[in-house]
């Protein structure tokens, strides 16, 4: 099948004010009529039922925690980036662009990240002017930091909870388009099916996750703002409860599930002590401004305390190997930097999975009152978690998965290959290529949600005969009972293995064969042995309790049955792009010393995949990626 | 890494039928492990036995979404300052302790199942005015409208609240006056929110009363047990924004009669 971009013609920095002109309005009395279904309450998904809603749309918002805050863009630390220039230091919407695109490796559409770098500067005006209280200089500007590799200060900031505070903006619009009965809300509800009509999405099934009741919700056009699928990996800095079922369900419904292999591994987080682990927690990227990393030149040195090794028996290696832009590398440089320090034997801490970020001589230069000022709550929770002060011995830090890139394909409009079917935010597949930049997540998020769909929602719903389908169509039967039969399915097994068990087995597969380093030989054993222990799953899983009462468990095992599933294509994605990009790196694609090596006379397309009913089989769509604007060339931080 | 003998107390309750304590035996319990992987444990053991594991909330057990709300030993969240249940950490307790495991109580957190509670309340008192009316896409440039650093720094300390509860939990009267003062506090310290800083007070604070929470007899449990250390200073400013509030209401200025026409 062919995949239309709908990338609007014309010069790359007026597109998206023509594609503005061009797309279709629909009159305001007309707008109360179509009804928007939400899922999701995070940046993108709040964010865009709460602008819908202004614009006169009837929406409906879907989230599975007790409270749409609660939705895991507010764990996001770091910042927001935004082409605003305000320090003068020769930013602008094209530099935004730039390096969005060759921070994505050149695997990331043109058109849609220039819209996204153009409609940055709004986003910091729209949460100001919501309340969000950003970090202010004395004179009651703005501050801005650099991050993640950026050459410009242009990231956007409050403390070290920047993601909480930007969704707390959304939420509050969203609060009050619930008080002006312009929106719905549907806290503690988890999306099971997506409902198609001739091709179209025009509805969901949810589970009430207190009565546990089994519902039908019909809507002119679906908004999938459901996040990442990390939690593929177990253990990831995801939320517990982030899961891939809204969009993987939706791909079993026919969206093209784009680039999966696409995954990044953060750099800094606390490393795994023990195997109770539940999840990873991640130390925000900007303690690299003041912290050196650094490992032991000797194997023999590792168990020692590190006080005890001197300077001459250290290796600076991030400083060593990229001495322009040393420990603020981009992520995934860094991340792949630290496992083959590790791979080496000269990892520190349990397991010898660790590196050190060491403060020291930063507290020596500013003193420890100045590095408190800036990190005094990382350092607290680092000891909290640790049991060490990262004032008196350097921190401990690993990489973990932190964020997908991949996600369902939409084209420019942000609508999947399913019409009607949109996804937003980090659900989709668009604007990161293969690895994102910092404080990028929370600008994709909230530019889909305030900015993009407001405006291109219109050019599906105009052609759109509102509220044609109602939920007495037999295709919302055929997919109540379907989850029905599920729930009884997973109860009646009874088997003799915790849903976590087998979620934790998946993870450490796929965490070992499609992590930080990828090999055919290693991918091909995970596509073998996924499968096997999925049929285990269905055969031995314990799943305890009733499904008409508030149940975890069964919560849990719908999730990781989609996950099983899932991890097949991640792996067959990571094995068929015989390259490295970005967060993909395949060790047979390197150069000699070690940088991945792109291959873009035959890969530089979007791998749009569809499925088959047959999941070791899926068809392969691709999407070509033309660069007009970025010249091809290879992503040197030396 | 050594490991702990402990002894639970958990509070076991299905809807609204009466709950009750259960003994849990919980050996060899890591002493790195999270509280919440503690019951992580816990509940493996108890589905491998065949039985009920407990239910409680939590979600990004790093301490920012507010999920997590368990009264460990009679105090919000545990013996920690500062940390909410996610991330207190076993070495806290001693090989041999009981500990006993209680959902927040207030009438209204009505309790779901076990330790998991029902806060929609701080949902709909924010929907009563939590808010600046802004639209999508009205604003000037961020930076036309200078604020202080104080007083954006202020407003940030009261934003940190990540309304898990735990004041409320805290206070004998199950007040939720810290809870609502930091959220109504950020926005009425602010430019941004004067115009509707009345309505917002007013609103806020009928709808807490209406929700069935306690009033505040000035004695900063909430504060003590806060995982964010939101200051009772907040409750102060609430207090101050309400009589002029309610003054202006009584005298007829009443924010319902505000507003225009097309």
């Amino acid at each position: 099948m062919s995949l239309n971009s709908n990338i609007p013609s014309g010069p790359m920095g007026m597109k998206w004010s023509k594609h503005k002109q061009d797309s279709k309005l629909i009159n305001p009395k007309n707008k109360r009529k179509f009804t928007v279904l939400v899922v999701g309450s995070g940046l993108a998904g709040s964010s865009a039922a709460a602008t819908l809603s202004e614009l006169g749309y009837k929406v409906k918002c879907f989230c599975f925690q007790d409270s749409a805050r609660r939705a895991h863009s507010i764990a996001a630390q770091g910042g927001i980036n935004a082409a605003k220039n305000y320090q003068n230091d020769g930013d602008s919407v094209h530099r935004l662009f730039y390096d969005t695109v060759k921070g994505g490796d050149f695997r990331a559409r043109e058109a849609n990240v220039h819209r996204l770098a153009e409609v940055s500067v709004n986003i910091i005006d729209q949460c100001v002017a919501q309340g969000v209280p950003f970090a202010r200089e004395y004179g009651g500007m703005l501050a801005n930091r650099s991050f993640g590799g950026a050459q410009v200060s242009r990231t956007f900031y409050a403390r070290g909870q920047t993601g909480q505070q930007l969704l707390l903006g959304a939420y509050s619009a969203l609060n009050k388009e619930i008080a002006s009965g312009g929106v719905k809300m549907y806290p503690r509800t988890e999306m099971l099916d997506l409902v198609t009509v001739d091709g179209h999405a025009k509805g969901i099934v949810t589970r009430d996750l207190v009565t546990g009741k089994i519902e039908s919700h019909a809507g002119d056009a679906v908004l999938l703002c459901t996040g990442g699928y990390g939690n593929v990996f177990y253990l990831s800095t995801n939320a517990m409860g982030c899961n891939v079922t809204a969009t993987w369900r939706a791909h079993r419904k026919g969206a093209f599930f784009a680039n999966p292999c696409y995954t990044q591994i953060h750099p800094t987080c606390i490393p795994v002590s023990g195997d109770y682990q539940s999840k990873l927690t991640l130390m925000s990227e900007s303690l690299r401004n003041d912290g050196r990393v650094w490992v032991p030149k000797k194997k023999e040195d590792c168990g020692k305390a590190p006080d005890q090794i001197p300077e001459a028996d250290r290796d600076y290696y991030l400083e060593r190997k990229y001495p322009s832009f040393g420990n603020l590398a981009p992520r995934d440089i860094s991340s792949r930097a630290a496992k083959e320090a590790c791979d080496d034997g000269r990892g520190v801490g349990p397991g010898g999975r660790g590196v050190y970020l060491d403060f020291a001589e930063a507290i020596g230069q500013f003193g420890a009152k100045t590095i408190a000022e800036r990190y005094g709550n990382l350092f607290d929770m680092y000891e909290r978690i640790t049991g060490e002060s990262a004032y008196k011995r350097p921190m401990r830090i690993y990489p973990a998965v932190h964020y997908t890139m991949g996600g369902l394909w939409v084209d420019y409009n942000l609508m999947s290959n399913l019409p009607g079917l949109h996804v937003l935010g980090e659900a989709n597949f668009s604007d990161h290529g293969a690895n994102r930049l910092g404080a990028s997540a929370l600008m994709q998020g909230l530019a889909d949600g305030y900015f993009v769909i407001p405006t291109t929602i219109a050019n599906y719903l105009v052609n759109e005969k509102p509220g044609s389908i109602t939920t007495e169509h037999p295709e919302f039967k055929k997919a109540v009972e379907n989850c029905t039969a599920q729930t009884k399915r997973f109860l009646n097994i009874k088997g003799k293995r915790s849903v976590d068990s087998f979620h934790r087995e998946l993870g450490l597969l796929v965490w070992d064969k499609c992590g930080m380093a990828r090999t055919k030989e290693g991918l091909t054993e995970a596509i073998n042995r996924i499968p096997a222990l999925r049929e285990e799953f269905w055969q031995n899983v314990n799943v305890p309790g009733s499904g008409d009462f508030t149940n975890p468990e069964l919560e849990k095992a719908g999730r990781v049955a989609d996950f099983m599933e899932f991890a097949e294509l991640l792996c067959l994605d990571a094995r068929h792009r015989e390259e490295s990009c970005g967060g993909h790196f395949r060790s047979e694609h390197q150069y000699p010393d070690g940088e991945a090596k792109r291959d873009d006379e035959n890969f530089s397309y979007a791998a749009a995949w569809e499925y088959t009913g047959n999941l070791s089989q899926p068809i392969l769509n691709k999407e070509p990626l033309a660069f007009e604007e970025v010249h091809l060339a290879v992503r040197s931080y030396k | 890494m050594s490991q702990l003998n402990l002894h639970l107390k958990v509070w076991r309750q299905n809807g609204s039928q009466p709950g009750h304590f259960q003994d849990i035996d919980a050996p060899d319990i890591p002493d790195h492990a999270s509280f919440l992987e503690m019951m992580d444990i816990i509940n493996e053991r108890l589905i491998s036995k065949g039985e009920d594991p407990v239910a409680f909330d939590h979600d990004c057990r790093e301490g920012i979404c507010g999920a997590c709300s368990m009264q460990i030993n009679g105090v919000p969240h545990g013996p920690a300052k500062a940390t909410t249940t996610c991330q207190l950490h076993m070495r806290k307790f001693r090989t041999g302790d009981t500990i006993w495991v209680e959902p927040f109580r207030a009438r209204a957190f009505p309790v779901l199942k076990d330790l998991m509670i029902d806060r929609g309340a701080f949902d709909r008192i924010q929907q009563a005015g939590g808010f600046v009316t802004v639209r999508t896409g009205a604003p000037q440039d961020a930076n036309a409208l200078p604020i202080g650093k104080e007083v954006a720094d202020a407003a940030m300390d009261a934003a940190e609240c990540i309304g898990c509860g735990a004041c409320v939990a805290a206070c004998k009267n199950a007040s939720a006056m810290l809870f609502v003062s930091a959220k109504a506090g950020q926005l009425n310290s602010l430019p941004q929110g004067q115009p509707e800083k009345d309505r917002r007070t007013l609103g806020m604070v009928r709808q807490m009363d209406k929700e069935g929470f306690g009033n505040c007899t000035n004695q900063y449990e909430c504060e003590a047990a806060c995982p964010k250390e939101i200051s009772v200073r907040w409750i102060t400013k609430l207090n101050r924004d309400y009589a002029v509030a309610s003054l202006k209401d009584a005298l007829g200025n009443s924010p319902k009669e505000a507003g225009g026409g097309d």
